[in-house]
C-alpha cells in the first residue's frame, strides 16, 4: 500500500480508480480519463495534488538562498503574493526538479514533485549550509488545482466572500494567503484556474462542495494529456539530472542577469551555451495519421541521427496524436517515429499545442 | 462489475469469440478488457486473409494510457475486420461485445470448445 492523501477516501467513493505514482495511491481517473480532460478544458475539473511536496522557506537569508538554489532568479518577485516557475540545478546543469515559488508574508513556499520528495529535501537541507534560512515541509496541508475556463468562477461561489474576493482579484502566477488557506492562480494544465492549498482536515468538505458544485474531479489520466497537450515538461520523463534546461526547453526560466548572481550549475550552463548550446532539444511532434506516439520510441531525422520520445499519448482535443521528443538540435520540421517496427512520418513543432483551450499548431 | 455474456467463449488473453451461423467466429476484446484498457483511441487490425495460429498476435489495441496486444483466440483465417473501429474506436468502450474487432474462418471448428466459458473467464478476471 502507498501513501494516502487526505482525500483517498473520497477518491474510492467517487468511484476512482486508483494507481501508485511515485509511492503514492492516486486517481488515475474516475470513469473516463478523456472526458475529464475536455471537462477541464471546456469548463472545470478539480485534481487532488496534495501528494506534491510543498516546502516553507523563512529566515534572514531565504533570499540570497534561493538565489542560490534556483537558476530562475527569485529577486524578480518584487512583492509578497508573485510567483515564479523555475528549476533547481546540480553542479554539471543537470535538472534536479522544477518548481514553482511564491513570495509569502514570511518568505516563500516552494512546491516541488511528488516523486522527487527525498531527494529535493536532501538537496535543499544540503544548499541551506551556510545560510540562516529555516526549513518546513507543510505535510499539514492538503492542496487541489481546480484548472478550466470557468474554474474561478465556480469557486468564488463556494468560499468565504474574503476568499471569493480574493480568488476574483488574483492577477494570473500570483498566490496569497487568505487566513490558513493559500489560494494561487497557477497551474499545469494550460488553462486559468487556481491551486489551493489548504489543511489537510478541511480538504476532503471542499472537496465534496467542489464535486457538489458540477466541478468533475478529475484524475493523473487527464493531467498527464493536459500538461502534454500544453507543452509542460513531467519531470523524470522529460528532464531529469542529465539534461539541462536549455535542453528541455526551460532555457526561459534561466535568469542570466545579473551576471554576479552564482546560482548553481550556472559555470556548467555558461560552459554550454559558449559551447553553441545543447546537443539536442525538446520539440514536439505532431503524428498526422492514426497512431499512438509513445514514451522511448525511436525518433528518426534524416541527416542528423536519433533521438527519442520522453511522453507520448493521444491529444484529446486535437484528436490525433502528439509528443515530447529529445532531438537533435538541428532538427528542422519533418522526423520519423518508429512504431512497432513501422516508420511514421511525423511534423516537428513548438512544444506547445493548446493554450486555454486553442490549438496552437 | 464486468459484463461477461454467457453465450459467447473467452480466452485468458481478454478476447471474446462468438460462433456464427455460418461457421464462422467473430473476435473481440471483453468488458473486462476495455475497462481495464481505458479510453480506447486507436485500434490496428489484421489483414483480411492472413492465417493466423492460436495464441498468435492479431492487431493492437491502444487506449490513451497504454498499447496493448490482442490475440488469436483459435487458430484460423481472418475473413473480414470491422473498418468503423478505425474511425470510431471508442466504440469498443461503448459496446465492448458489438465492437467486434475481426472475423476468423476456424481451422477447426472444435477448437471454440477449448476455450473458457463465461463463468471460467471471469472466475479468472477475478482472481
Amino acid at each position: 500500500m502507498g501513501q494516502r492523501t487526505p482525500l483517498y477516501d473520497l477518491h474510492v467513493a467517487l468511484g476512482a480508480k486508483m494507481v501508485d505514482f511515485g509511492g503514492w495511491d492516486m486517481p488515475l481517473h474516475y470513469g473516463s480519463q478523456v472526458e475529464e480532460h475536455h471537462q477541464v478544458r471546456q469548463d472545470c475539473g478539480v485534481f487532488d495534488v496534495s501528494h506534491m511536496t510543498v516546502v516553507d522557506v523563512a529566515g534572514a537569508q531565504a533570499e540570497a538562498y534561493l538565489r542560490r538554489l534556483l537558476a530562475n532568479d527569485v529577486a524578480r518577485l518584487g512583492e509578497v503574493g508573485k510567483a515564479l516557475y523555475g528549476v533547481m540545478l546540480n553542479v554539471a546543469g543537470g535538472v534536479i526538479d522544477d518548481l514553482i515559488v511564491y513570495r509569502t508574508a514570511s518568505g516563500y513556499r516552494l512546491v516541488v514533485n511528488a516523486a522527487t520528495r527525498a531527494k529535493d529535501l536532501a538537496w535543499l537541507q544540503a544548499q541551506a549550509e551556510g545560510f540562516v534560512v529555516a526549513l518546513t515541509e507543510r505535510d499539514d496541508l492538503a492542496m487541489l488545482a481546480v484548472q478550466g475556463p470557468n474554474a474561478r468562477d465556480k469557486c468564488a461561489e463556494l468560499v468565504t466572500p474574503p476568499r471569493a474576493a480574493l480568488i476574483r482579484e488574483l492577477p494570473p502566477f500570483h498566490g496569497l494567503a487568505e487566513g490558513d488557506w493559500f489560494i494561487a492562480r497557477t497551474g499545469y494544465t494550460g488553462e486559468d484556474g487556481l491551486e489551493i492549498m489548504l489543511p489537510a482536515g478541511e480538504a476532503p468538505g471542499f472537496l465534496n462542495d467542489l464535486v457538489g458544485a458540477g466541478i468533475a474531479p478529475a484524475g493523473l489520466g487527464a493531467r498527464d494529456t493536459l500538461r502534454l497537450e500544453a507543452g509542460l515538461n513531467l519531470y523524470g520523463q522529460d528532464m531529469d539530472e542529465t539534461v539541462t534546461p536549455m535542453a528541455a526547453n526551460l532555457a526561459w526560466t534561466i535568469a542570466w542577469q545579473p551576471a554576479e548572481r552564482d546560482f548553481v550549475g550556472r559555470a556548467a550552463l555558461e560552459a554550454q551555451r559558449a559551447g553553441g548550446g545543447a546537443e539536442t532539444k525538446l520539440v514536439g511532434l505532431v503524428l498526422e495519421e492514426r497512431g499512438v506516439l509513445r514514451a522511448h520510441q525511436v525518433v528518426r531525422v534524416a541527416g542528423l541521427g536519433e533521438g527519442e520520445i520522453t511522453s507520448g499519448s493521444f491529444s484529446p482535443t486535437l484528436g490525433k496524436s502528439i509528443a515530447l521528443a529529445r532531438v537533435p538540435a538541428g532538427t528542422g520540421e519533418r522526423a520519423e517515429v518508429e512504431i512497432r517496427g513501422k516508420w511514421y512520418p511525423v511534423r516537428v513543432v513548438k512544444p506547445s499545442f493548446i493554450r486555454h483551450g486553442k490549438a496552437l499548431i | 462489475m464486468s459484463k461477461t455474456p454467457a453465450e459467447l467463449r473467452y480466452a485468458a488473453s481478454h478476447e471474446w469469440a462468438r460462433l456464427e451461423q455460418d461457421g464462422s467466429v467473430t473476435v473481440g476484446i471483453t468488458d473486462h478488457a476495455q475497462e481495464a484498457l481505458g479510453d480506447v483511441v486507436y485500434v490496428e487490425l489484421p489483414e483480411v486473409g492472413k492465417a493466423l495460429a492460436a495464441g498468435e498476435q492479431a492487431g493492437v489495441v491502444e487506449s490513451v494510457k497504454a498499447a496493448s496486444d490482442i490475440y488469436a483466440p483459435l487458430a484460423g483465417e481472418v475473413l473480414a475486420v470491422n473498418e468503423a473501429l478505425a474511425d470510431a474506436p471508442e466504440q469498443v468502450n461503448e459496446d465492448p461485445y458489438g465492437a467486434w474487432f475481426y472475423r476468423l474462418k476456424p481451422a477447426n471448428a472444435a477448437d471454440l470448445e477449448q476455450l473458457l466459458d463465461a463463468a471460467a473467464y471471469q472466475a479468472g478476471c477475478d482472481a
